[in-house]
């Protein structure tokens, strides 16, 4: 690790400032991914700015009739928060299915948004990589990719993004609030993280400067048909080769709406407004789910040794879109199919 | 082959320790640190509590699991000025009065270790989920300890030594 200066943010406004005086600083709260990307000399910033004690450890209720989670709730402390448990369980689940107890500890919310790709070519100093050393190519590609992106990649890179909490979160429309320099805005999920294009090195659409203060959910939870199932290679503890967050509304045996977002398979979490709307008006099949998957799956890419994510994941969805419509939602402690 | 171009390093700083107060093991421990000295450090070279274990250094394999104001944490990945003023236990922190953790004491009736090396991290980590209280069955531990790696291979006894410090009062 290289040598950096500390400093500790009095409150936002002071976080904000700091910031911008230093665009070579990074921020740190749980620091359980950059302080990893600092030991493998990935990331090398001048400074890090704590920003563990400013006052963004709620969870609250708010008029519109969602729930606002500050940024610096523990991971684990929002999975077992009895609003998110009993409104989002989704989200919990999803949470849950991702990282060990102790990281979770450590991780906080807006963390979880801004941690970076595990593709072991960013991590690997001694090789290419457009994300970490933009122009440099991407090893990758031609490399070995079976953790790699089948939706939404570019020539330039094929990382997924690696958050579970985060594909929930696009299930659930969550939008993050954020406040830079020139004030504060709301950021739409959909809309946080970016797709590679020519410009991987950027992961999200927040502007220099700018700080998550806070993830917003949506009054709408699906706590009732829903689950998170996620599939890795072993049961507990390893990032996801496809994970699907699914939600239904249904009124008797018709979908009135539903969602669906895919991690493990993209530079962000994957949502189809296409294949969701599709739904709506129908029976909740295989045969529904089924062309549900293929409308998500339609422009999906393997790669060398990543091909086989896309008949996964085509049954990982109708898998999941069952579990939701059964309302047996995925254990994340037995693992066990109901 | 295009070379590789290898982005240029921000200019090496000499900055200033920071003094810090830590409660380690119920003692007051006031300290001067870098800032990039991870807590899994300051623990084992600065303090010379080597209980704590340093495995893989990356948060992937437990062996540095201690408690920070009673939460179980891994401190390889925790820099050690930022948590100025929390109370640290380690396995060495445990035993009161000569006597053994009852989770140390089910480690060894149910012989939950073979070279012993992820044990103090395990010892922790039990201890700690035993605090949050949300592991009920043989299943849930196994979960919620996925965070400790034991490349022994002593799970099954890890598990039950568990369940029996659970059912103590």
């Amino acid at each position: 690790m290289i040598n950096f200066d500390f400093a500790r943010a009095n409150d936002i406004a002071d976080a904000v400032r700091r910031m911008a005086a230093d665009p070579t600083a990074k921020v740190i709260a749980g620091g359980t991914n950059l302080v990893d990307l600092m030991k493998k000399d990935v990331e090398r910033p001048s400074r890090v700015i704590d920003i563990t004690r400013l006052p963004l450890t709620r969870v609250e209720e708010v008029p519109t009739g969602g729930v606002r989670i500050g940024a610096l709730v523990p991971n684990s402390d929002l999975a077992y928060h009895p609003l998110i448990e009993r409104r989002y369980p989704m989200l919990a689940s999803a949470i849950l299915a991702g990282a060990s107890q102790q990281l979770r500890n450590m991780a906080s919310t807006g963390g979880n948004l801004m941690q970076r790709t595990r593709c072991s070519y960013f991590y690997d100093t001694a090789t290419p990589c457009n994300k970490r050393d933009p122009g440099s190519g991407c090893s990758a590609v031609h490399g070995l990719n079976r953790m790699h992106a089948i939706l939404g990649t570019s020539e330039a890179c094929i990382a997924t993004h690696p958050s579970d909490m985060c594909v929930a979160l696009a299930a659930l429309g969550a939008s993050v609030a954020v406040t830079g320099p020139g004030g504060g805005r709301s950021i739409r999920f959909a809309d946080f993280h970016r797709l590679p294009g020519d410009t991987p090195q950027q992961d999200t659409n927040l502007a220099p400067g700018e700080l998550i203060t806070a993830v917003e959910l949506p009054e709408q939870g699906f706590a009732t048909n829903y689950t998170y199932l996620k599939i890795r290679d072993r049961l507990s503890y390893a990032f996801a080769l496809v994970s699907v967050a699914a939600a239904l509304d249904l009124e008797g045996n018709i979908i009135r709406e539903a969602r669906i977002a895919l991690g493990g398979v993209a530079h962000k979490p994957w949502r189809d407004p296409l294949a969701e709307w599709k739904l709506r008006g129908l029976a909740p099949n295989a045969d529904s789910f089924g062309r549900a998957a293929d409308l998500l799956l339609r422009d999906a890419r393997g790669f060398a040794h990543n091909a086989f994510k896309i008949d996964l994941a085509r049954r990982a969805i109708v898998r999941a879109l069952t579990q939701a419509a059964r309302a047996t939602p995925q254990s994340q402690s037995d693992k066990k199919i109901r | 082959m295009e070379q590789m171009r290898v982005a240029a390093k921000p200019p090496i700083s000499s900055p200033a320790k920071i003094p810090i107060t830590l409660f380690v093991n119920d003692k007051e421990i006031n300290i001067a640190l870098a800032p990039w000295t991870t807590l899994l450090d300051a623990l084992r070279d600065h303090l010379h509590l080597t209980g704590t274990k340093k495995g893989c250094d990356h948060g992937q394999c437990g062996a540095c699991t201690v408690l920070v104001d009673g939460r179980r944490v891994n401190a390889c990945l925790t820099l050690a000025v930022m948590k100025d003023g929390a109370h640290v236990t380690t396995v060495e922190g445990l035993a009161k009065d000569g006597v053994l953790h009852p989770v140390q004491a089910a480690f060894i009736e149910h012989d939950a270790f073979q070279c012993g090396y992820c044990t103090p991290g395990q010892i922790c980590s039990a201890v700690g989920l035993i605090g949050e209280g949300k592991a009920k069955t043989a299943d849930e531990i196994r979960e919620l300890m996925s965070g400790n790696i034991c490349r022994c291979g002593a799970y099954p006894n890890i598990v039950a030594a568990i369940e029996k410090a659970m059912a103590q009062p």
